[in-house]
Parts: structure tokens; sequence; C-alpha cells
């Protein structure tokens, strides 16, 4: 943890120089808390799989529609919001705080999902 | 699908025991293909191997065509040509022995909301011998941008997200939009606005005009599992109830199925692109593969006739095949 820290301070010290160290900042604390693990959705039969998903604070979930049809992967409360994912399309978001995520899919509402962030 | 006699789909309250305002509905494969005729409420449906039979009957002052589900765009297995199956469809139009007047396309014009997908449609359209075209939007036609590239192209003379109203030959026809705001869980949506313009639109006429809504979703449950119903659209058909004859016409589950209920008519037409599954009989209602030879038998257009004075609406599914 410490390493990846420090290596993060430099990289963007490198990346910015002294007047991006604001943005810096920035950067380092949102990656200080954990790792960040990634988890998959996968979005078969017009279905989320898994429907519930628990992960920790700061894990990366990756929805990948395997439809022929398209979908979207949209927050209930405005969290986040995909573009439309056509076959084997992937959309991402990162979690950074804990709490539950009701979602679904805004072309065919009746697929819903929740990821639950602990 | 009842079939009592070969050849024949006979959907008749007054002879099979079945309440007038009971739930009825008649899967009419477009591989058979069916004529529907509607009297008074009662809808008999003819396979299109009998439509001698029926001669003159199918004639009316009025013949218009709905299409739907052209999924321009959609490019895997269940129809890798979707473009040859548009032009199918229009190929067939232009054989029918009564030109129609215009034609109806009841949504998913495009695959993904692509203007070249439109611009495609568009194009394949030009070909028919109907040169009017009234849409209302499917989902597919409204994606990312909340359907405002939908309205600029197709809705210029519509109200709020594209709902509008006309007349032609004493039948007044209602555009209707229900694939927008759609809510977590829910069916498809007309939303408040869009009731209050309806009810105002059906207020000043008479109750013997012969009314025919269309719109993507169907607005009746046909399988609400599979989000195939519109929530609030027993709001839009309560304001219908003083009307004789009212004629109901959807897209969406790229399939052919019929009801009657009280004096409504409903009917969802067949896909140009691609078949879905009868409800509840797979796992999802995604594209249905069928083999290569089979696909337009069970892709399709709907030609209606209204024949002045006798409450009739004609309803034809036939299969490209």
């Amino acid at each position: 943890m410490r390493r990846s820290v420090s290596t993060a301070v430099l990289l963007v010290a490198l990346g910015f120089g002294m007047a991006g160290l604001g943005a810096g900042t920035r950067h380092f604390s949102a990656n200080a808390q954990l790792k960040p693990e990634t988890t998959e959705v996968k979005i078969d039969n017009f279905s989320f799989g898994p429907g519930t998903l628990t992960v920790p604070v700061g894990t990366t979930v990756t929805w990948t529609n395997r439809d022929d049809i398209p979908h979207t992967v949209v927050s209930t409360e405005g969290a986040f919001k995909s573009k439309v994912l056509d076959t084997d399309e992937k959309f991402s978001f990162t979690f950074s705080r804990a709490g539950s995520y009701p979602y679904f899919c805004s072309i065919h509402p009746k697929m819903t999902g929740k990821v639950v962030v602990q | 699908m009842s079939e009592k006699k070969k050849g024949e789909l006979l959907i008749d309250h007054n002879h099979d025991g079945i309440d007038r305002r009971g739930f009825l509905k008649c899967m009419a494969w477009a591989g058979t293909g069916a004529l529907c005729v509607m009297q008074g409420g009662v809808l008999k449906s003819y396979s299109l191997s009998r439509l001698s039979d029926l001669g003159a009957k199918a004639a009316g002052e009025l013949s218009f065509v709905q299409i739907s589900d052209s999924h321009m765009g959609f490019n895997k297995a269940a129809n890798p040509d979707v473009v040859g199956t548009l032009k199918a469809a229009i190929d067939k139009i232009n054989g029918l022995a009564m030109p129609p007047e215009f034609m109806l396309h009841t949504g998913d014009i495009s695959h993904l909301s692509k203007p070249e997908e439109f611009d495609t449609v568009d194009q394949i359209l030009k070909g028919a011998s109907a040169k009017d075209v009234f849409f209302v939007p499917g989902e597919h036609d409204v994606l990312g941008d909340d359907g405002k590239q939908y309205l600029e192209r197709y809705g210029k003379n519509a109200k709020g997200a594209g709902w509008y109203s006309f007349d032609k030959k004493g039948v007044h026809f209602i555009g209707l939009v229900n694939v927008l705001n759609l809510k977590a869980g829910g069916l498809g949506t007309l939303g408040q606005e869009q009731l209050e313009w309806m009810k105002a639109d059906v207020k000043h006429l008479k109750h013997s005009t012969p009314i025919v809504v269309f719109a993507h979703i169907p607005l009746w449950s046909v399988y609400p599992e599979w989000g195939w119903g519109t929530e609030d659209s027993a709001q839009a058909l309560a304001y219908l109830e003083k009307f004789g004859s009212v004629t109901v016409l959807n897209g969406h589950i790229h399939q052919t199925m019929q009801k009657v209920e009280g004096n409504v008519t409903f009917h969802t037409a067949a896909s140009t692109a691609f078949p879905q599954p009868a409800p509840g009989k797979a796992d999802s209602p995604g594209p249905m593969k069928v083999p290569a030879e089979q696909l337009k038998n069970i892709l399709g257009i709907t030609d209606v006739n209204y024949v002045r004075g006798q409450h009739a609406l004609a309803v034809v599914d036939s299969s490209l095949a």
C-alpha cells in the first residue's frame, strides 16, 4: 500500500509537474483507500447476473452486454448512467461510497439489479 | 391459436360461448397469414388462403398498411439482412390488389437510433406505392437522446414527445408515444400530459367515428413479465369507451396477436426484421433464431381496410414469403 501511494505521487509529479499538484492530491486520495477490485456483471437473456452484487468500497464494476439486443445500465437514483450498450459492449463504474445502488435498463425497465457497496 | 376449421380462424363471441367482454386472443402466425374483419365489435379472422371466399367484402373505402419493427442496423444471427426483409415488405405492399393510401410504422424503425439507420429506412420506404408514412417511435428510436432526433425527423407536426392525430375518410387516427420516461421495474408509459391531450382530442368526436389508435408497445397486457404492456393504457382506453369502433395497432412484440374486448380490437403486427418468441415460451424476449428458409414466413406486414357505414376494419396479416 505504502509503495503504491508513493508511486502514484511520483507519477502525478512527473505528469503534471508542480502546476498539477492540486489535481494530483485528489487522485492520490481516491486511490489511497483500497487497491481497486474489478467485478463483472453479465447481461444475458434480458437479465443482470448476479442480480444483486455486494462489493467493498472502491470496487470497479463492469457490465457486459451479451444479448443480441442493446441494453443500458442506469442508476435509479442518478448515481451512474451508461450509454447504450450494443452486443459485447461494456460499461464500468467505480463505487467510492458505501450504500445500496439499485439500477435498471432504461430500454427494458423490467430488467433491474442492485449493487450493495460496503 | 384456436383454429376451428382448416384455413379459418374464427373469433365469434356470439357463437363460441366466450363472454363478450372476456379475454380472448388469437395467435395468428403470419406464416399462415390472416384476414381479420371486424363488424360491430366481432372479429373474424380468415387465413389468406380463403380470401377468395370474401371477395368484395374485403374491399373498403380506406385501405392502409401497418409495418413495424424494422430494426435497421440489426445484423445478428436472427436476421443478418434487415434491409432485404424490409424491401421484401415494401414489394409485398406494392403488390397488394388494393393499393393502400398510406402506411403506419409502429416504431423501432432503427436498432440503435443511428442517423444512417433512419436514413436507410427512409430511402427504402420511398420505394413504396403509398407515399405517406405515419410514424410512432419505438424504444430503439429514442436511445441516448430521449427522442430528440426522432422528433426532429418524424415529429415536426406532432405534440409533446411525438403524439398526434389525423383524419382519413371519416376515420380518426391517434398516434401515441409510450417508450419514454420508463421507470425501473415498469412497463410502457404514456404520461399525464399525453393522456390529457388525448382526452381533449377525442372529446368532440361523434360516437360513431371509427377510431384507430397506434403506438409501439402494446396498449393491452400481452405479457407484463416481459414488459409487454403499458402502465397507464387503461386511462387512454377509458377515453374511448363511448366510441362504437376502436382498433388499437401495436408493434414491439414481433408477432401477430389479436384480442377483442368490448368495443376495442387490439392487434399487434409482425416485425419486418426478426421474430420474437411467444409470451413465456423462452427465457427472454430476445430475437428468435429460425431456419433461414422459414424467416420470411414469420416476418410480415398488416393491411387494413375500412368499409364506411359498416363499422368494419378488415385487418390482413401477410408474411413476406
